[in-house]
C-alpha cells in the first residue's frame, strides 16, 4: 500500500525462544484511529512494544512515515505511548510530568511553558498544574498520561488499553475525550483493547487478533456485520455458533434441520437476530432477564442453548415454559472456520 | 489483671533493652574516680575530658571517615549492583545475592582475620586502606538490600515512559529511578553509617600505631584506664544514634524502608 504511513513487514517478535508474534503484517494511514483488539495475551502489548522501540524484532522491518526504523532506539523515534498503568513520575508535579519530553530538547524556556501549558488545556487539565499524580484521580492521570505524550508532538501515538482503568462512565467519558483530541489534532492512533465495544465505537479501523495473528481485518462496521471465522464472529457477539452437517444444524448436544440452504461450515447468530414466539423451533426457557429494552432468554432446545433477545412487548415467558422460535436465513453470518 | 504477665514481659523487655544504655549514661555521670553503677555523685567532668582526650579525637575521625565515605563507596557499588540484580533476569542472580549478604553472615572476626593474613601482610596494604575496604565490603549488603527493596516498588514501566520520551537509559535511571529511591539510599546511608560505626572484630584487626576506629580506641582506653570517660563516650555515641534515626524519621519517615 503505497499511502501507509506505519507499516509492519513480516514481523515476528519472540521472547526468548517463545514466538509471541509470528510474521505480522499491518499498513496504518496517516491519522487513522487504529483498535488493536483481541483477548488477553494475543500479542497486542507486544507489537505495541515493538511499534515503540522497547522491543527488538527477531525479524521483520517497521517503517514510519517512510523511514525503517527498525533498528532506531525508542528514544529516537518520535512516537508517543500512553500505557496501560500511565507510568507516570510520582516525584514530579503535573506540570512536570508534562514538559518531562520537551525539556530534553533544546527548547526555550517560553516554549516548553506555553507547549505544557497548551497541552494541558487540551486534556482539560488547566488548574492542576502543581497537584502530583497520587493527588490526581484516575481520569485526571489518564488524561496527565495523555498529555505528556501529546506535547511531544508524536508521528504515532500508542495507548495501551487506554482505559481499562477507569470505571465505566469514566470510560465513556475518556473514550469521547480520546476521539475529540484525535480529530483535534490529526494525530495517528493505535489503541490496544480487549473490549470489542470500546473498539468499534472510537475506531476508524479494528485489527481483531487471536495468538499474535491477524484474525480478521476492517471497519467496524464490517467486523460488526461480517465477521469470517468462527473466533471473529465470538468476539462480535455472534453467541450462537453452530456447524451445519448437509441440511442440519450441529453442536455437540445435538441437532435440528435447517430451514434453508447452505453451503457455509458454521452458521452464526446474535441473540437480537433470533426470532422468538414464533417458528418451527421449540424450546425451555432456563434463564430470562430483562435488559432494558428488551429481554433475554436462554432457550434449551435440541441443539443445546440458544440465546435469543426479545421484545419486551412479547408478554414474559416464565422459566420452565416452553418458547416457539425460529433462527432465519435472513439475519444469518456464514462463517468459513 | 489478666493483662499483667503482657505488662510484665513488656517491662522486662525494655528493661533489657533501655535498661544497658541508662547505666552507661549514668555511669559517665559519676563524680567518682572509677567507672562504677550506681555513680558516686553526680558531675560533667567525664563528659567534659572526652573531648580533651588525643587519641579520642583522632579515632573519632578516623572512624567519622570510614562510617561517612565507606559507605558512600558501598552505595556507589551497591546502587548499581541492585538496579541490575532487580531489572535484568541475571544468571545466578540468587547467588550474586547471597554472595553479597556474606559479609552480614561471616563473623566479622573471621573477615578480620583473614583480610590481615591474606590481604594486609602479603600486599604490604596500608592499614588505612584495608579498614576503608573492609568497611566499604561490611557496608554493602546494607546498600543492596535497601536499595533493592525501594527499587521493587518502583515499576520498571516509568523508565520505559521517560525513554519514549527521549531520555536515554542512563538519564531515565537518573531522572526517574534516583529521585524515587531518594528515601531507600537515605536509609541505607544511616544503616551502613551506624554499623560502620560501631563495628568492632573486624577492625580490632586492623589497627596499627595512630590508626584506630572510635570503638577499638575505647577497648584499648580501657585496658589501661578505668575511669568513667568510656562511659560517657559511650553515651555521646548512642545519642549520636538516636540523634542521626530520629533526624531521618522525621524528614524521611525512615522506618518505611527497614
Ligand atoms: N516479558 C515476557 N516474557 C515472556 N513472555 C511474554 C512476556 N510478555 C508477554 N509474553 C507472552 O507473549 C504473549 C503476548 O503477550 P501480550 O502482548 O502481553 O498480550 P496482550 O497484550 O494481548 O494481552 C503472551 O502469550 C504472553 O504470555
Ligand atoms: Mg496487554
Amino acid at each position: 500500500m503505497s499511502d501507509a504511513f506505519v507499516s509492519l513487514t513480516d514481523l515476528t517478535l519472540s521472547y526468548g525462544k517463545t514466538v509471541a508474534v509470528p510474521r505480522l503484517n499491518l499498513d496504518i494511514k496517516k491519522g487513522e484511529l487504529i483498535a488493536l483488539l483481541g483477548p488477553s495475551g494475543c500479542g497486542k502489548t507486544t507489537t505495541m512494544r515493538a511499534i515503540a522501540g522497547l522491543l527488538t524484532p527477531s525479524s521483520g522491518r517497521i517503517t514510519i512515515d517512510g523511514r525503517d526504523v527498525t533498528r532506531v532506539p525508542a528514544n529516537k523515534r518520535g512516537i508517543g505511548l500512553v500505557f496501560q498503568s500511565y507510568a507516570l513520575f510520582p516525584h514530579l508535579s503535573a506540570f512536570e510530568n508534562v514538559a518531562f519530553g520537551l525539556r530534553l530538547q533544546n527548547l526555550g524556556r517560553d516554549e516548553i511553558q506555553a507547549k505544557t501549558q497548551a497541552g494541558m488545556s487540551t486534556v482539560g487539565l488547566e488548574g492542576f498544574e502543581d497537584r502530583k499524580p497520587a493527588e490526581m484521580s484516575g481520569g485526571q492521570q489518564q488524561r496527565l498520561a495523555l498529555a505528556r505524550s501529546l506535547v511531544m508532538e508524536p508521528k504515532v501515538l500508542l495507548l495501551d488499553e487506554p482505559l481499562s482503568n477507569l470505571d465505566a462512565r469514566l470510560r465513556l467519558e475518556m473514550r469521547n475525550e480520546l476521539q475529540r483530541v484525535q480529530k483535534e489534532t490529526g494525530i495517528t492512533m493505535v489503541f490496544v483493547t480487549h473490549d470489542q465495544a470500546e473498539a468499534l465505537a472510537l475506531a476508524d479501523r479494528i485489527v481483531l487478533m487471536k495468538g499474535g495473528k491477524i484474525e480478521q481485518l476492517g471497519t467496524p462496521a464490517q467486523l460488526y456485520a461480517e465477521p469470517s471465522t468462527v473466533f471473529a464472529a465470538d468476539f462480535m457477539g455472534f453467541e450462537n455458533i453452530f456447524a451445519t452437517k448437509g441440511d442440519t444444524l450441529v453442536s455437540d448436544k445435538g441437532s435440528l434441520p435447517l430451514q434453508f440452504q447452505s453451503t457455509a461450515e458454521q452458521l452464526a447468530w446474535r441473540p437480537s437476530g433470533v426470532a422468538v414466539g414464533h417458528g418451527p423451533y421449540t424450546g425451555r426457557v432456563v434463564a430470562s432477564s430483562f435488559a432494558g429494552g428488551h429481554r433475554e432468554y436462554v432457550i434449551d432446545s435440541a441443539l443445546g442453548p440458544v440465546k435469543a433477545d426479545a421484545s419486551i412487548d412479547i408478554s414474559e415467558v416464565v422459566i420452565g415454559q416452553e418458547l416457539a422460535f425460529d433462527l432465519p436465513q435472513s439475519t444469518a453470518r456464514a462463517l468459513t472456520k | 489483671m489478666k493483662a499483667f504477665p503482657i505488662w510484665l514481659i513488656l517491662g522486662a523487655t525494655l528493661t533489657f533493652l533501655i535498661g544497658p544504655f541508662l547505666i552507661v549514661i549514668f555511669a559517665g555521670l559519676s563524680a567518682g574516680e572509677a567507672l562504677a553503677f550506681p555513680p558516686q555523685g553526680l558531675s560533667l567532668k567525664w563528659y567534659a575530658k572526652v573531648f580533651t582526650v588525643e587519641s579520642f579525637r583522632a579515632s573519632f575521625a578516623l572512624s567519622m571517615f570510614l562510617a561517612v565515605f565507606g559507605t558512600l563507596a558501598a552505595l556507589i557499588l551497591g546502587i548499581p549492583a541492585a538496579y541490575a540484580l532487580n531489572r535484568y533476569k541475571l544468571p545466578g542472580a540468587e547467588t550474586i545475592r547471597t554472595v553479597v549478604a556474606a559479609p552480614i553472615i561471616v563473623p566479622g572476626i573471621i573477615v578480620g582475620l583473614s583480610l590481615l593474613r591474606y590481604f594486609v601482610v602479603p600486599l604490604n596494604v596500608s592499614i588505612l586502606v584495608a579498614l576503608f575496604v573492609t568497611h566499604t565490603a561490611l557496608v554493602l549488603p546494607y546498600a543492596v538490600r535497601v536499595v533493592s527493596s525501594s527499587l521493587n516498588n518502583l515499576r520498571a514501566d516509568m523508565e520505559e515512559a521517560a525513554v519514549i520520551l527521549g531520555c536515554t537509559r542512563l538519564q531515565a535511571f537518573i531522572k526517574v529511578v534516583l529521585p524515587n529511591i531518594r528515601g531507600g539510599i537515605l536509609a541505607a546511608f544511616i544503616l551502613g553509617f551506624v554499623a560502620s560505626f560501631n563495628e568492632v572484630p573486624a577492625s580490632l584487626f586492623l589497627s596499627g600505631p595512630g590508626v584506630r576506629t572510635l570503638p577499638i580506641d575505647m577497648l584499648s582506653y580501657m585496658e589501661i584506664t578505668f575511669d568513667p570517660s568510656v562511659a560517657a563516650l559511650s553515651a555521646l555515641l548512642a545519642f549520636m544514634s538516636v540523634g542521626i534515626v530520629f533526624l531521618a524519621e522525621r524528614l524521611l519517615g525512615f522506618s518505611r524502608y527497614v
